[in-house]
């Protein structure tokens, strides 16, 4: 049977031809090949993981980020809040300031009108005593003239006195 | 899953580059002009034989009595005159003999050269250009030149995407890896062997496939060829005994698990196991090669039926011609599933042959 017997011619050319196939294929194809797949396989296990980290970070981040804006749109509240306490305070004080100087004002006006009531009362005496003087005076002078109307007078001038 | 769809789809195109048909015709003329030449009766046996073995030159196509065929070179080295070169072409289709070689007609060495030395035939030592030869030369070229492009290819466009004969051959380098090599071989120890896996995968799809092409290129039997899967299993025999590690050995010399007494005096389980190592790479040689030859033989015998039918009677030949074509056509689209299924079978063995070897003990 020719079908089921090797052929020695055949067996030589396949085993040579084959050998050297397999020596170029294994020099020059298959490592490339083979570790190109892999390489690329790995770089895309690796972006994977890489754009998942990348997401969590950007979630983060975002976190953050609105973390950060509500700490500043807090500070800016207490800002507001100190900056009004602050002009409320100044008001304030001025509205007191101002009273008080108002007050002293008044006061030394008082102070003045006192002591010009003290002047004016004393001048009055003064004068009243210069009056009295001069009505002495007189009641003197007309002392020897007559008796009773010295007297009269005398009465006259004090009823006068006490008027005044 | 993905993988398998681009092997069908890939599976599809060689269907559609494969004419069924043109199988058929040209076998069909062949007979045809044999029949009108030699006025013999149709041997479907001698006719299905001639189209399985091997030959020394490449028939093209006939028309009437018109051959042409590719002549290819016969080198023999004979001990009575010596070392011979010539061209097939010089037998005349068998016709005549040259220096005193001519193709056997009958007998242990039909169809080979045989020398005729004092009236009996002898055959010389013969290394002649033969069909398959030539034919698994080119596929060989071919695989070359294919993957060394593809190998250039993933050098320029490293890290991008594939692009070109490079994606439609990915998914198998793939498949051939991760499906193949990694569960048979194991994770730690695959990567030595996947050069080979790839080389042998290839190879036997390759020439199955072209076995199927009813013209050149194709039309040899490679695969079919005996001495070719011969070659394939006894590579892969040896990177297994190469490889076999002190468990592997230790497995078949003292084979754990077994009684004492089948291992001493008569060391009947190492002898059993002997025959393992041997017999596996046989099975593989015999397996490719009976499932090719086969698939070609059913094919050839739905062709003969025409000629047998169609010498009882022409009317009688055209009415089987329409069942035979039918049947032809489903019987080429089964072989190139078994195509794809033998160079996987064999090189899915061979994988899990190697991964015996490197076990470790555990």
């Amino acid at each position: 049977m020719g079908l089921v017997t090797p052929e020695l011619g055949t067996f030589i050319w396949m085993f040579i031809a084959f050998a050297s196939v397999f020596f170029l294929l294994k020099k020059y194809a298959w490592p490339a090949i083979v570790d190109a797949i892999e390489e690329r396989n790995n770089s895309i296990k690796e972006a994977l993981l890489s754009a998942e980290s990348a997401k969590e970070e950007m979630a983060k981040l975002q976190a953050d980020n609105q973390k950060i804006l509500k700490e500043a749109r807090r500070e800016r509240e207490g800002m507001l809040k100190e900056a009004k306490e602050l002009g409320d305070q100044i008001v304030r004080e001025a509205k007191t300031k101002a009273t008080e100087e108002a007050e002293k004002v008044v006061e030394s006006a008082r102070q003045a009108i006192e002591s010009d009531k003290v002047a004016a009362l004393s001048e009055i005496k003064a004068q009243v005593a210069t009056l009295s003087v001069e009505i002495a005076e007189k009641v003197l002078r007309r002392q020897f003239e007559d008796d009773q109307q010295q007297k009269d007078y005398f009465q006259k001038l004090m009823k006068e006195v006490n008027i005044n | 899953m993905k993988h398998i769809h681009r092997l069908l789809l890939i599976a599809f195109f060689f269907t559609c580059l494969t004419p069924a048909f043109a199988s058929v015709s040209d076998e069909h003329e062949h007979e045809i002009h044999q029949e009108s030449h030699n006025k013999k009766k149709f041997e479907p046996g001698n006719f299905i034989m001639d189209h399985i073995a091997d030959a020394y030159d490449w028939h093209v196509f006939s028309y009437g009595d018109f051959h042409f065929t590719a002549p290819l070179p016969v080198i023999v080295y004979s001990e009575h005159s010596g070392f011979h070169v010539f061209m097939s072409s010089n037998f005349h289709h068998g016709h005549s003999s040259y220096k005193g070689f001519e193709l056997a007609k009958e007998g242990e060495y039909r169809g080979k050269v045989v020398e005729m030395v004092n009236g009996h035939h002898v055959r010389p030592f013969d290394i002649s250009m033969t069909k398959n030869v030539v034919s698994m030369l080119i596929s060989m070229i071919f695989l070359l030149w294919v993957f060394i492009s593809v190998a250039k290819t993933y050098t320029k466009r490293k890290g991008q995407e594939p692009k070109g004969l490079q994606a439609y051959l990915e998914p198998i380098i793939v498949f051939v890896i991760d499906e193949i090599a990694k569960p048979a071989i194991g994770e730690k120890k695959y990567k030595k062997f996947v050069p080979f896996l790839l080389t042998i995968f290839f190879f036997i799809w390759l020439n199955n496939l072209m076995g199927l092409v009813p013209f050149i290129p194709g039309g040899a039997n490679v695969t079919g060829n005996i001495t070719i899967t011969m070659v394939l299993a006894l590579f892969t025999f040896i990177i297994t005994t190469v490889n076999g590690n002190k468990n592997y050995w230790k497995h078949i010399f003292n084979t754990p698990g077994v009684p004492w007494w089948l291992k001493f005096p008569v060391p009947l389980m190492p002898l059993v196991e002997l025959m393992g190592v041997f017999t596996k790479p046989f099975v593989l040689m015999v397996r490719l090669f009976a499932n090719i030859t086969a698939g070609h033989m059913i094919v050839l015998a739905f062709v003969s039926l025409i000629f047998i039918f169609g010498e009882m009677s022409p009317a009688l030949g055209m009415g089987t011609s329409v069942i035979s074509v039918f049947f032809v056509i489903f019987m080429d689209v089964l072989e190139l599933l078994v195509a794809l299924i033998q160079a996987y079978v064999f090189t899915l063995l061979s994988a899990l042959y190697f991964g015996m070897a490197v076990e470790e003990h555990h």
